[in-house]
Parts: structure tokens; C-alpha cells; sequence
């Protein structure tokens, strides 16, 4: 199949963007679209242009590395996939798609479609440590976890970081990343020591980065490649209400 | 690539510096979370006078002495009438200033925009909730003084709110102003009633299911109820 692509060319930060147009032939439908733009690329290296830089490692939908913009919606028309673990069968002979950065204030472009997403790191970062045995492993059953909480935690720790959420959201909001964050942790048992404090420096964090602030269009939640449910955005504000008006530890920070 | 991504402050510290050198409410009431509660409070507050509206609205069905008797009593009650509209007047200033601040946030949020965005997750209710907001805001002067103050109405009666509503409905452009009204209302509502609950973090699984349909037969009626009175004016079911 050929399709044509208009690609959000920016060679840096600070210089401005355009949408460039190519044509992208011979694609297979076995391809995923990350390869069809190897080899798009591959055509551009023979003609001595500069390749479209794009973000990916695994390939395999498990890194968080890759995705963009699809026609407007963050890793295209595949629910529950990554950019990576979108194969060109999606798509029909002809096709026109439009290939954007994600965009959102903390997430400057560096080059092309690859975003600065470090701002998320920052708000990981906040959450801190937690108090954990070091050394050997402990005995399996020393810490009991019952099964639905150990589920729930697992849906959120699905959360791979690629920034889609926060991409898809008509507020550029963080609240959907933050709050699986939050979530995982305040589910487990060793979480628990921390669990107030984490929650209010990952919330600072998420308000200092510049992302704008949650109002439940569920846009995050549809595009997610892990199909990580807005219930953990409610977890994440009960849990900041919980650490304000009923956790008796002191929160005040240690981390320096 | 190096320089685009050039080392700032630690995160880390700026933010244990934020939250250590503010108190804790200024914090909370600061942040994102925090004005969401705030929101999603003041809008419990005006759903339930919604309510309360709507209920002593429908009196009007009961006839003229049922409603003006409602409106005497409520106008009896003297200081809790006061205090029942201090709350409501502190609720939506509340509202509006909180809303404002989360706005500016949200738009300034993404510099750049998309040339292309299709929504898959949201609703038409959720993405004009700012123009809804606004234009209610706008709608509820212009109300209080028709038919509470009876400024803005030309054949006001006082004490008379039977009559008011009445002669104030018969007037068909005014009738079709509340009727629009009453839908920027059922698409604030519909949104609003619904992720309320969410800001404030309730939606355990026992009854998390509920509150979609709950919310959206609680906007249908109330709605619907409020709309029916200039329409029985407009056809002449209450004269």
C-alpha cells in the first residue's frame, strides 16, 4: 500500500516546526509503523535528506519509548497499543495521515517527533524512596497482600510512561500517569510508610511541571496503551485527601 | 541533542522546598487536587440547591396559593434565608474563582496546539464545560433580577410569584432565554454531577456504577422539570 504522511519536521527546541509531506510506498501490511518509517527513513538517507527522528527501543508495546500523533489521536487507531504494536493492516491504501509531536508545556520537542518527557521522571522522582528490607529476599508469605489489592496494584503499575495521557488530553494533564503512579504504590504493603508524603510531593511535582489539571473527559483513558482506568485519578485524589486530613504522619520532607 | 535537554534544578528539592516552606493548607488549596475538592464542593452545593429549586418550582402545577404560600414561608424563615444565600453567593464565587485558576492552568498548559485532535474519550458536555460555566454564570443575574427582584420585569407583582412567572413566560423570547438557559444547565450538569465524585476520589466499586446514571437521570429531571414551566405558560396549561 502507499500512503502520504504530513510529518512535523523541528530540527531543535528552540527553532520552528512545519509539517513536511512524503510518501511513504511499498508498505506491507505485516509492518509495524514504526518500521514503515525505517523505511521512509532508509528512502531519505539514500536521497541524502535528513531522517524523521522518532522515539522507540523495545518494539515489543512493554517500554514507553515510543509515540505520537496519529490523525489527532495519541498512538493511532488501535486501542490498548503503543505506536510500536501498530501494524500497517490498520490502515488502507491511500491513506493520509498526519504524524505530530505529543505537545504539552512540559514536554518541549527536542527534534522531530521525540518529545522531552523527563518531566514525568520528576514527578517518580518526587514520590521518593520506599522503606523496603534490603539484603535477601524476605519469605514469600511474611507480608500478606490480599489478591484484589495485589490485582489493582498490578493494573496500575501497567503504566509504561509514554506520555499519552498527558498527549490525548485536552488539558495537557498528568493526572492519569500520576495517579497510577500514586496507586500502585498506596496498594501495597510497602508502600505504606511513605504513603502520605509521596502523595503530596508527586502531586507538587505534577503542578510544577505545567500540566494543566484534570476534568474527567476520559481522553486519557481511551487512548491508554495499557487501558489504565481514570479510577486511579479518584484514588489519586482521595489519596491527597486522606495524607491532608487523616494520615497522622508528619509530612515533612526529608529528600534534599 | 544534548543542549535541547540542558540540566535544571533538581525536581527533588524544589519540591520538598515548596511543600516545607508553606503551610499545608496553602498547599492543598494550591494545588491541582486541592482545587478540584474545592470545585467539585461548591458544585455539590449548587446541585443541591438545583434540587431544592426545582422542587419548590414544581409547586406552580399545585396552583397560585400553594407556590406564594412556599415563597411566604421561605421568606419568614428571615436570617436562614440569609444564611442559606450567603452560602449559595460564597459557593458560586468559589466556584467561578477556583474554575478560573484551573482554566488558566489547563490552557496555558499546551503552547503549542495540535493541528489535528480527535476526541475518543470525551463528551460533548465534558469539552464545554468552561462555555456552559460562562454563560450561566452570565444567565444568573439576568434571572435573580426578573423574577426574584423583578427589576428586569416589566409586570411585577410583589409576593405574587404565581403571577410573576406567569406574566413573565407569556413574553415568548424570554421563555425561549430560560428554556437555553436550562440546556447549558443539563450539559453542566450532566458533567458536572457526575465528575464530582471523582475530584473527591468516591468511586468505590460498590456503588461507583451507579453514579453515571444517577447523574444523568438527576440532570434529565431536573431539567426537564424546570423547562416544563414556560412551556405549560407558552400553551396556556398555566394561566
Amino acid at each position: 500500500m502507499n500512503l502520504t504522511l504530513h510529518i512535523w519536521r523541528q530540527k531543535n527546541t528552540r527553532s520552528p516546526g512545519r509539517f513536511v509531506r512524503y510518501e511513504a510506498t511499498s508498505v506491507e501490511r505485516e509492518m509495524s509503523f514504526l518500521e514503515m518509517l525505517d523505511q521512509l527513513n532508509e528512502k531519505l538517507l539514500i536521497q541524502r535528506e535528513e531522517p524523521i527522528a522518532f522515539d522507540s527501543d523495545c518494539r515489543e508495546g512493554i517500554c514507553g519509548t515510543c509515540g505520537m500523533m496519529i490523525n489527532g489521536v495519541a498512538h493511532g487507531p488501535r486501542r490498548g497499543a503503543t505506536v510500536c504494536q501498530l501494524h500497517m493492516r490498520y490502515f488502507r491504501d491511500g491513506d493520509v495521515l498526519r504524524l505530530e509531536p505529543w505537545r504539552d508545556k512540559a514536554f518541549p520537542v527536542i527534534r522531530d517527533l521525540v518529545v522531552d518527557r523527563r518531566s514525568l521522571d520528576d514527578i517518580i522522582q518526587a514520590g521518593g524512596f520506599i522503606s523496603a528490607r534490603t539484603g535477601s529476599a524476605p519469605e514469600a508469605n511474611s507480608i500478606p497482600v490480599p489478591k484484589s489489592s495485589a490485582d489493582l496494584a498490578m493494573d496500575a503499575a501497567a503504566c509504561i510512561g509514554c506520555g499519552a495521557c498527558v498527549a490525548a488530553c485536552p488539558n495537557g494533564s498528568a493526572a492519569l500517569f500520576t495517579g497510577a503512579k500514586i496507586s500502585h504504590l498506596a496498594l501495597m504493603p510497602p508502600g505504606q510508610p511513605e504513603r502520605a508524603r509521596r502523595v503530596i510531593h508527586m502531586v507538587t511535582a505534577m503542578d510544577q511541571a505545567g500540566f494543566g489539571n484534570c476534568t474527567m473527559h476520559r481522553e486519557c483513558e481511551a487512548v491508554c496503551p495499557k487501558e489504565i482506568s481514570v479510577s486511579f485519578i479518584a484514588q489519586m485524589n482521595r489519596e491527597y485527601l486522606r495524607a491532608n486530613f487523616k494520615e497522622r504522619e508528619v509530612v515533612a520532607p526529608t529528600a534534599g | 541533542m544534548k543542549e535541547a535537554v540542558a540540566d535544571r534544578e533538581s525536581p527533588v528539592a524544589a519540591t520538598a522546598a515548596n511543600t516545607r516552606s508553606r503551610h499545608w493548607l496553602v498547599v492543598f488549596f494550591g494545588s491541582t487536587v486541592g482545587k478540584k475538592v474545592v470545585m467539585a464542593l461548591t458544585g455539590a452545593v449548587g446541585v443541591g440547591f438545583i434540587l431544592l429549586h426545582v422542587s419548590l418550582n414544581l409547586l406552580v402545577y399545585a396552583g397560585p396559593a400553594t407556590i406564594n404560600g412556599a415563597d411566604k414561608f421561605l421568606k419568614s424563615t428571615g436570617g436562614w434565608l440569609w444564611l442559606a444565600r450567603a452560602i449559595l453567593l460564597g459557593a458560586v464565587v468559589l466556584h467561578i474563582v477556583t474554575a478560573y485558576q484551573l482554566s488558566r492552568m489547563s490552557l496555558g498548559s499546551r503552547p503549542v496546539k495540535y493541528q489535528q485532535w480527535e476526541p475518543v474519550g470525551s463528551t460533548f458536555a465534558s469539552r464545554t464545560m468552561r462555555w456552559s460555566g460562562v454563560l450561566l454564570a452570565l444567565f444568573i443575574p439576568l434571572h435573580v433580577l426578573h423574577l426574584a427582584t423583578g427589576a428586569l420585569h416589566p409586570h411585577f407583582v410583589p409576593e405574587n410569584v404565581y403571577r410573576n412567572v406567569v406574566s413573565g413566560f407569556r413574553v415568548w423570547y424570554i421563555s425561549v432565554l430560560y428554556i437555553f438557559a436550562m440546556c447549558l444547565l443539563a450539559l453542566h450538569l450532566y458533567h458536572g454531577a457526575w465528575s464530582m465524585f471523582q475530584s473527591l476520589g468516591f468511586n468505590h466499586p460498590r456503588y461507583a456504577g451507579w453514579i453515571r446514571p444517577v447523574a444523568t437521570t438527576f440532570t434529565i429531571v431536573v431539567v426537564l422539570g424546570f423547562i416544563s414551566i414556560p412551556v405549560a405558560v407558552l400553551l396556556g396549561a398555566i394561566s
